[in-house]
């Protein structure tokens, strides 16, 4: 499973001439870093960073005020025809994105908004408060009655309970959700890949996805991009795991 | 695609959705008791909690319904995606019956849930399993944590990346793959992986496999914790061997996890694109085409954005449906567990 992983770590420090000598299988001579600096460059990765930095963690937040916002009012409101509203939004995440891609490609184009990361963030963020708003509504359905009640005997109105009681006491989950956001909305590639036609607003992804499709790219280069492209992943990765366990404790608010 | 799947995972994994339902049926039949004295001012309450709804509401509206209705109206009429779209009523759906590559891309669809869905469950039964009686008993549980993250990492990875390095590692020359065949004398197995169409779908499906298998063995693993060991202490007793534990023990107490992994996959088998545009662009002639990529092809290449609608409303149709079945199982799952 991990073994993908090694060799590419291992190719990616390789000069192009140790490369087409020896091949893809041998242990590197020594550490190359010239490939990775060049590629670098080349697709100007900096910005595709930023660029992935800033949609995911603009979605991850907004998104997490939507479901926050929506899970309150299904949740704690209980509002009538609640497993509909739950399904509704459920269903909306489980939609193939290939039925909407052309409306919100031609929409945005009305708009003024194609080509924007403005575009995408807005898109991801209804998109992923879906799942946000399912998992959250069924976690504060299970919230104790009496603190709410307790808060509102001591005068809080609705809006307060939330930002005061209800938000607090549901961090961990609210964490678990913003690191899942940040991660699915750095990994998405369809809508991006339409939506984000400028090199200057591409996300990591995409520009990856995009070069391997146009297959300009030499073995080096190619390794180069892996690298790049797997090293946040991994970092991720690890942030993922331990908010995950964290997250075991969700339904543990007393 | 991941992304779908990986939601589950959390779920799962998080663990949160069993006893939070739970309480969630307790309060609300407290609210039931106690709701005499509080029936008049309901309403009231009710429409204030509505307004909280709104922002979501109206963002779905603008982003999901909307574009969802105009996607299915489009697949009514021949729009280029410039000018008026004339109005044909069902001619693109009649089209797509009689299409050779639609229906192409619909059977590697189906080989797309065998390397998705069915492979990896039964791999990740097998395994989970595995790593709980022998790794977790022998080792311990630090590496059954270890290897399980091993398994689960292809699940985080974009996957335009998992594709770049596959695509690389399956290139015909000095491929890791070829070459790794060549050193150890095989080199009459050396193939064009990607580029010839007898082997692309192999291949496309190979590396889905390989995506694809942490997230049942997530699930897997979390739910055989929730097995009662005496069942397998007592099958042990009675001279059971590990396969007849398995079989006997293991699977049918996993059965709503299977069911639901099995449908959840299947949702994400049938939404495959990123791989199939990385790896291969749908070839070669065609070899590895599916309904997610066709629609874009129609959509984005064709300028035929009414047929490109009329795939895309199809698939969405069938993915809804399994959708709303993988639900009502899930629902009944968490019943059965708590």
């Amino acid at each position: 499973m991990v073994l993908p992983f090694f060799v590419v770590l291992m190719n990616a420090v390789k000069s192009p001439a140790e490369y087409s000598s020896d091949g893809p299988l041998s242990m590197p001579d020594g550490v190359y870093l010239d490939g990775l600096a060049d590629f670098w460059e080349r697709v100007d990765f900096g910005q595709k960073l930023w660029n992935s930095v800033l949609i995911s963690g603009s979605v991850a937040v907004l998104a997490v005020v939507l479901s926050v916002l929506s899970a309150y009012a299904i949740g704690i409101g209980r509002i009538r025809g609640r497993p509909y509203v739950l399904a509704f939004f459920v269903l909306a995440n489980m939609l193939p994105q290939e039925a909407l891609v052309y409306p919100v490609y031609y929409l945005s184009k009305e708009a003024g908004l194609y080509d924007t990361r403005l575009s995408v963030v807005i898109v991801f963020t209804v998109v992923q408060s879906a799942f946000g708003t399912y998992l959250l509504a069924s976690v504060l359905g299970g919230f104790p009655r009496e603190v709410i009640e307790a808060a509102r005997i001591d005068g809080a109105g609705k809006w307060q309970v939330l930002w005061r009681v209800v938000v607090p006491v549901s961090r961990p989950t609210i964490g678990v959700l913003m690191v899942l956001f940040f991660i699915w909305t750095w990994n998405e590639f369809l809508l991006p890949l339409v939506m984000l036609v400028s090199d200057d607003n591409q996300t990591v992804s995409v520009a990856l996805g995009v070069l391997q499709g146009q297959r300009d790219m030499d073995a080096t280069m190619t390794n180069a991009a892996a690298l790049l492209g797997v090293l946040p992943a991994i970092a991720f990765f690890l942030i993922f795991q331990r908010t995950l366990t964290r997250g075991i404790a969700v339904g543990a608010a007393k | 695609m991941t992304a779908a799947v990986s939601k589950d995972a959390a779920r799962a994994a998080g663990g949160s959705g069993t006893p939070s339902r739970r309480r969630w049926r307790t309060s609300r039949g407290g609210r039931r008791r106690t709701g005499g004295s509080g029936r008049t001012h309901r309403t009231s309450t009710e429409g204030s909690y509505a307004l909280f709804l709104l922002p979501g509401a109206l963002a779905f509206l603008v982003v999901i319904v909307v574009p969802f209705a105009m996607n299915t109206g489009i697949s009514f009429t021949d729009w280029s995606g410039v000018g008026t779209p004339g109005f044909t009523g069902l001619e693109n759906y009649d089209r797509l019956l009689g299409d050779d590559d639609f229906r192409e891309s619909f059977r590697h669809s189906l080989a797309m849930v065998a390397a998705m869905a069915l492979i990896p469950t039964a791999l990740g039964l097998v395994l989970a399993s595995a790593l709980f009686d022998f790794v977790g008993r022998h080792a311990g549980s630090r590496w059954v944590a270890v290897l399980r993250a091993c398994f689960y990492l292809p699940q985080v990875l974009p996957i335009a990346v998992a594709g770049i390095v596959w695509s690389w590692i399956l290139a015909p020359e000095s491929g890791s793959l070829n070459e790794l065949l060549g050193a150890v004398g095989l080199d009459a197995l050396q193939q064009d992986w990607l580029g010839d169409p007898d082997w692309a779908l192999y291949s496309v499906m190979a590396v889905m496999v390989w995506v694809q298998i942490g997230f049942p063995l997530v699930i897997f693993m979390s739910g055989l914790q929730r097995v009662d060991p005496a069942l397998h202490e007592a099958a042990e007793l009675d001279g059971a061997g590990w396969w007849r534990r398995f079989w006997h023990v293991t699977l049918p107490q996993l059965r709503p996890e299977i069911a639901v992994v099995l449908l959840w996959c299947t949702i994400a088998a049938l939404k495959v694109f990123g791989m199939v545009y990385v790896l291969t662009g749908g070839g070669p002639g065609g070899a590895t085409n599916v309904p997610s990529y066709f629609a874009y092809q129609n959509f984005f290449e064709n300028f035929q954005a009414g047929y490109g609608a009329a795939i895309s409303t199809v698939l969405t149709v069938l993915i809804l449906v399994l959708a709303v079945v993988a639900l009502k199982l899930q629902t009944r799952a968490e019943d059965e567990n708590s």
